[in-house]
């Protein structure tokens, strides 16, 4: 734990373990979204309700999943940032927002164009949808705030509080299609999947590629806003000179 | 699945197809996005190393 958080926590180890995780990640996330694009579009059989429609799953459950899974994640950094003062911490929390934001945007988009075909409505406010949008707009909420705030330490620490406030919405999302009456079928992934594997490997694929994207981004943002923190460290020189 | 259906999606083609395709736009800008300015900080960061040493 001490050499893993050691590689992590200092800048430098940070940005080098980043670069070595890179190419892998970029694998494994290249081969995941390849086999869950052509085993989901063409491999996988029409569903017997839903015809070739269903296909929209492929992206709407993997975009849902993370713009909720960023959300968390951010929530977790913010204590982490609160409680520790981690730097790291309160990269990790403002560079997801964009990304997140942008999971969410799509997980609603999709939700429409799925919606339109299956449910005759483009929109509905039931409280799956209403508990989304509102994920959406906390995410837009936490980035405003943020340019709102000029100084580091008091944006770092409200925006922060912001995440952990908002996480309430996180558990009132993932149970609305029980707790309420909604349009919204329930989950798509349980531990006793019904839906056959053929359709479901590609959708675990996906959900995979989601989240490898959102690492490859995160890591590489984060190399970014280190480099220019640190750019009078000699680690930076180091880096620089071995590009050129 | 053949070619027909596969791009008339079984007559859902209006549908399926926009999301695969803003699903590819988030990725691509996103991506594009994230490199670009990577690219643009280590080169300004160069910059500024070259006028620190001399």
């Amino acid at each position: 734990m001490l050499s893993w958080s050691k590689h992590f926590l200092v800048p430098k180890y940070c940005y080098r373990l980043s670069e070595k995780l890179l190419p892998w990640l970029t694998f494994v996330w290249i081969l995941s979204l390849s086999y869950g694009l052509i085993a989901g579009l063409w491999f996988a059989p029409a569903d017997y309700q839903q015809g070739d429609g269903f296909r929209i799953i492929y992206v709407h459950v993997p975009a849902a999943i993370m713009a909720m899974a960023v959300y968390s994640l951010m929530a977790i950094a913010a204590v982490l940032s609160l409680v520790f003062r981690l730097k790291i911490a309160a990269l990790v929390m403002s560079l997801s927002a964009p990304i997140g934001a942008a999971f969410t945007f799509l997980a609603l988009v999709t939700g429409s164009l799925w919606g339109k075909p299956m449910w005759g409505t483009w929109w509905i406010w039931d409280a799956r949808l209403t508990s989304v949008l509102i994920l959406f707009f906390l995410y837009l909420a936490f980035m405003a705030l943020r340019s709102a705030l000029p100084e580091e330490k008091t944006r770092d620490q409200i925006s922060a509080w912001l995440l952990i406030i908002g996480f309430i919405n996180i558990p009132i999302i993932h149970y609305s299609v029980q707790w309420w009456n909604t349009l919204h079928q329930g989950a798509s992934l349980k531990w006793d999947p019904s839906i056959a594997p053929s359709m479901l490997y590609p959708l675990l694929a996906m959900i995979l590629a989601f989240a490898l994207f959102y690492a490859l981004i995160l890591l590489q943002r984060l190399q970014t806003e280190l480099l220019y923190r640190e750019r009078k460290n000699p680690w930076v020189k180091e880096v620089i000179d071995e590009l050129s | 699945m053949n070619f027909h259906e596969f791009y008339t999606m079984g007559g859902y083609a209006p549908y399926v197809w926009p999301s695969f395709g803003l699903a590819a736009l988030t990725f691509i800008s996103q991506w594009l996005l994230t490199v670009h300015k990577k690219r643009r900080t280590l080169e300004r960061l160069k910059t500024f190393w070259d006028r620190h040493e001399s």
